[in-house]
């Protein structure tokens, strides 16, 4: 059992990547540390539970990373993504410091192996985790019991005492009543509120009712809510999320990685009036894939459909839900509830504008339309080859860009500009310091990772002082 | 469309595993799931019997029960390998020896016994039965060798026949063309990978048993009882040598090859099944398959009395308890080897099978 009238050293909330790291740091530097997790034990982690690797830097290939990938070039990557929407300070301090992480996490008992199976575009930027996500949790959470690190389940934070930018206490549901929990500080690491639907519905209208969420349903951002209503400075587009298209039959939460489609760039992808509606040839896949969820988002109802044909199936990785098939595009049409006629005409324009070419899906090779609007630039083929096959898809929230506010230090920022005295954050709660907009593979966890570490041992340094 | 329910929900769950992959470095199942996008019933019992039940795809899925995905692979895979040996057992009809294995190996195990107890009786007077033998030759006093060469041989070479048609129809299933040869690079592959227990080990950290925390406990004493097993073994063969190219007959002195080995095997033979037996005792039901856990426990037994009633027999040879001790522990290795094709046993024959195949694809696939 563990003893709440204590007052901790350090008091982390949040159970993911973010969390542990500081726990397992804080712990490290001689802190006396209590986890809150809000979701069940099998539950725990956050998003961690569904990644797979982590973007560092490092100067030359390792057992398990095929060369080199510079610092230069990693800043390079986030300004593409970012669009330039990122501290620059903050953001090469982190990719600095992701050097050493590759090797902390493996102290940590976190194990790597070479990228997975379809995945050799990240084989030299990625390290994957042995066993995956929630095998990298495993493995933090045991170093961190085996540290002494105190963790709580299902611990869901009511409120917390903020004093004029001083952390005092937070109350912890207990039954019908609570417990406040005193801690000389505050490491806030628990997430976004992409599964709060409520919270995006002030943004995205009724269209957030069709929205599916790739995590848990425990990511609410209660607790980021709570510090931006105690005078925590906020960075971030509130508005905004990272949304993938992926599969309309996927569970409302929690359906991670395998409700993904790969298969845009080999087909067509039609509303539900079965229109086009964008070029699904615009770029390499992994470049473009996580725009397709906002393009979704835009369409009416918030679905879409990938029709291809049955040359194309073995192109792309197995799915978890089988295609829908059709003989003929109109019986394809009425299976997916569309008008016949309508994507019948639609098929027949496109494959009526597809030029000849010479196809690589693995560059942006010849093959595109003429004279259709929107135009396919490129891998475009006709779509003549019975059985006819689509995926219907909705958009996958992965992750919201709203946070808090911090400093090299991990340290929250306050709406006057002043540093908080002892509360700290890291992880998805303050990735948009870093990560104004976009998304590269694995940087969420970097972020986790890089900030925790620093966010733990600075606040223990704070709770000694 | 599959043969029975868990190749259904096999096949349902390799669909799931082969669109994620995160399990691909834990083990040889997921790397030769994802040489495939569809999934035969062979190629389901190849991949159920090249999975160690180490656990670890079950504690590092993020769909594994309470999941809604219900993602359960270990125990899956444990029950369609159950399953595979009763499909694949010569001759057919003895296949129902795998439904309720447990019972049906003590039984085989008692009559065996009573069968060499009456026996020494009815062939010998009391007094050779009871008596005190020692010196070359004293066990043929109660069983003449030849007949006791003849009767084993007999035994074991029925075993091994039997084994070769299970194999051979597994073989079969998995896709593989009977006549082939296979090449000695993936023969000695698949010999280290089985002889180290190199997939019992959670990719590295160790197995799962009772909980989260890896250890690697069934592997030692997995490798205790199969060491063990394969000195016993040895100890035999090189007694048998000894008795027809050198006219030496048992029992031998505590310093010669056979005890020597018979020994170090009959020690690696009592710790080891009674290690593998205390954690499949606290092992989560959740990865076990649970209706044939008779199976394991009667083999584990099994290999614990040919130990057990072995070293008896060398502590007693030298006093009257040795002719009952000698009924009891050929009794026991009797029914081991006349049940061999129809037990747990066969686990390691398939497993190496599929460890053979695993090596073969991973060549022809430039992996390796």
């Amino acid at each position: 059992m563990v003893d709440l009238t204590r007052k901790f050293d350090v008091l982390v909330i949040g159970g993911g990547n973010a969390a542990l790291c500081a726990a397992i740091s804080a712990r490290r530097a001689g802190a006396s540390v209590l986890v809150l997790e809000g979701a069940p034990k099998f539950y725990r982690g956050g998003n961690t539970r569904h990644t797979r690797n982590m973007r560092c830097a490092h100067d030359s290939a390792t057992d398990i990373l095929t060369g080199p990938y510079t610092e230069e070039e990693f800043w390079n990557d986030l300004l593409v993504v970012t669009g330039g929407q990122t501290d620059e300070e903050l953001a090469k301090f982190m990719i600095r410091e992701s050097k050493d992480i590759l090797g902390w996490v493996v102290e940590q008992g976190v194990r790597w192996q070479p990228s997975l199976g379809g995945t050799l575009s990240l084989g030299r930027t990625n390290s994957f985790f042995l066993g995956g996500g929630r095998a990298m949790l495993n493995a933090l959470y045991l170093t961190a019991e085996k540290l002494g690190v105190d963790i709580l389940y299902d611990a869901e934070v009511l409120d917390l005492e903020i004093d004029n930018g001083m952390f005092l206490s937070a109350a912890l549901k207990q039954g019908d009543g609570r417990a406040d929990v005193r801690a000389s500080a505050l490491v806030a690491a628990a997430g976004g509120f992409e599964a709060n639907i409520e919270w995006l519905r002030e943004y995205w209208g009724e269209a957030a009712d069709n929205f599916l969420i790739r995590g848990t349903p425990y990511n609410r951002g209660s607790i980021l809510k709570m510090l931006l209503a105690k005078g925590v400075q906020e960075i971030g587009d509130p508005t905004q999320c990272h949304a993938v298209a992926i599969d309309a039959r996927a569970p409302k939460f929690d359906g991670g990685i395998i409700t993904r489609h790969d298969s845009v760039v080999f087909g067509i992808v039609v509303n539900n009036h079965a229109q086009r509606f964008y070029d699904e040839g615009e770029d390499i896949w992994p470049k473009r894939y996580a725009i397709w969820g906002r393009l979704v988002a835009a369409q009416p109802d918030q679905i879409a459909y990938i029709i291809f044909d049955s040359t194309v199936v073995t192109s792309f990785m197995p799915t978890l839900f089988p295609p829908i098939a059709g003989e003929s595009i109109a019986e394809l049409a009425a299976k997916l509830e569309l008008d016949p006629a309508a994507l019948e005409k639609t098929v027949a324009d496109f494959n009526a504008a597809v030029q000849p070419g010479t196809f690589d899906h693995t560059i942006l090779d010849d093959c595109r339309t003429e004279g259709v609007t929107p135009a396919k630039t490129h891998w475009a083929r006709r779509i003549e080859t019975a059985p006819y096959l689509a995926y219907p898809v909705r958009p996958g929230i992965t992750f919201t860009y709203l946070g808090t506010r911090v400093n090299k230090q991990s340290r929250m920022l306050m709406k006057d500009g002043k540093p908080a005295a002892n509360m700290f954050a890291a992880g998805e709660i303050m990735a948009g310091n870093v990560l104004g907009k976009g998304y590269a593979a694995g940087i969420g966890m970097t972020i986790g990772s890089v900030f925790g570490r620093v966010a733990g041992r600075e606040a223990a340094k704070n709770a000694k002082n | 469309m599959h043969g029975t329910r868990i190749l259904e929900e096999a096949d349902r769950l390799m669909t799931v595993c082969n669109s994620c992959r995160y399990c691909e470095g834990l083990c040889a199942v997921f790397p030769a799931m994802e040489m495939r996008r569809s999934f035969s019933d062979g190629d389901l019992n190849y991949l159920a019997n090249l999975c160690h039940s180490c656990g670890a795809c079950y504690t590092d899925c993020q769909f594994s029960p309470p999941h809604e995905f219900n993602v359960n692979v270990p125990q899956t895979l444990a029950i369609a390998r159950n399953e595979s040996y009763a499909a694949y057992a010569w001759p057919r009809a003895f296949s129902g020896a795998f439904a309720r294995n447990g019972l049906a190996i003590s039984v085989i195990a008692a009559l065996s016994v009573a069968a060499f107890i009456f026996g020494f009786a009815a062939f010998t007077d009391r007094q050779v039965l009871l008596g005190i033998h020692t010196g070359p030759g004293a066990f043929y006093q109660l069983m003449p060798h030849n007949a006791m060469a003849a009767l084993f041989g007999a035994a074991f070479l029925y075993a091994i026949a039997a084994l070769i048609m299970g194999v051979r129809a597994f073989w079969r299933d998995i896709g593989e063309p009977v006549g082939m040869k296979t090449d000695a690079k993936s023969l000695l592959q698949a010999i280290r990978d089985a002889g180290e227990l190199r997939y019992l080990d959670g990719g590295g950290v160790g197995c799962f048993n009772e909980d989260d925390k890896p250890t690697d406990r069934r592997k030692i004493y997995h490798h205790l009882t199969f060491y063990g097993f394969a000195l016993c073994f040895a100890a035999t063969c090189v007694a048998t040598l000894y008795h027809y190219l050198f006219a030496r007959e048992a029992p031998y002195a505590w310093w010669d090859l056979p005890v020597v080995l018979g020994t170090l095997g009959g020690i690696g033979l009592l710790i080891g099944p009674v290690g593998l037996l205390a954690e499949k005792w606290k092992r989560d039901p959740v990865l076990v398959d649970e209706a044939r856990m008779g199976m394991d426990v009667a083999f584990i037994a099994m290999l614990f009395l040919t130990g057990l009633t072995g070293i008896a027999l060398l502590l007693w040879r030298d006093t009257a308890a040795m002719g009952p001790l000698l009924a009891l522990h050929l009794g026991v290795v009797f029914a081991l080897f006349v049940t061999m094709p129809y037990g747990k046993f066969v686990h390691g024959i398939y497993r190496f099978v599929a460890l053979v195949r695993y090596a073969r694809e991973r060549q022809m696939m430039g992996h390796v």
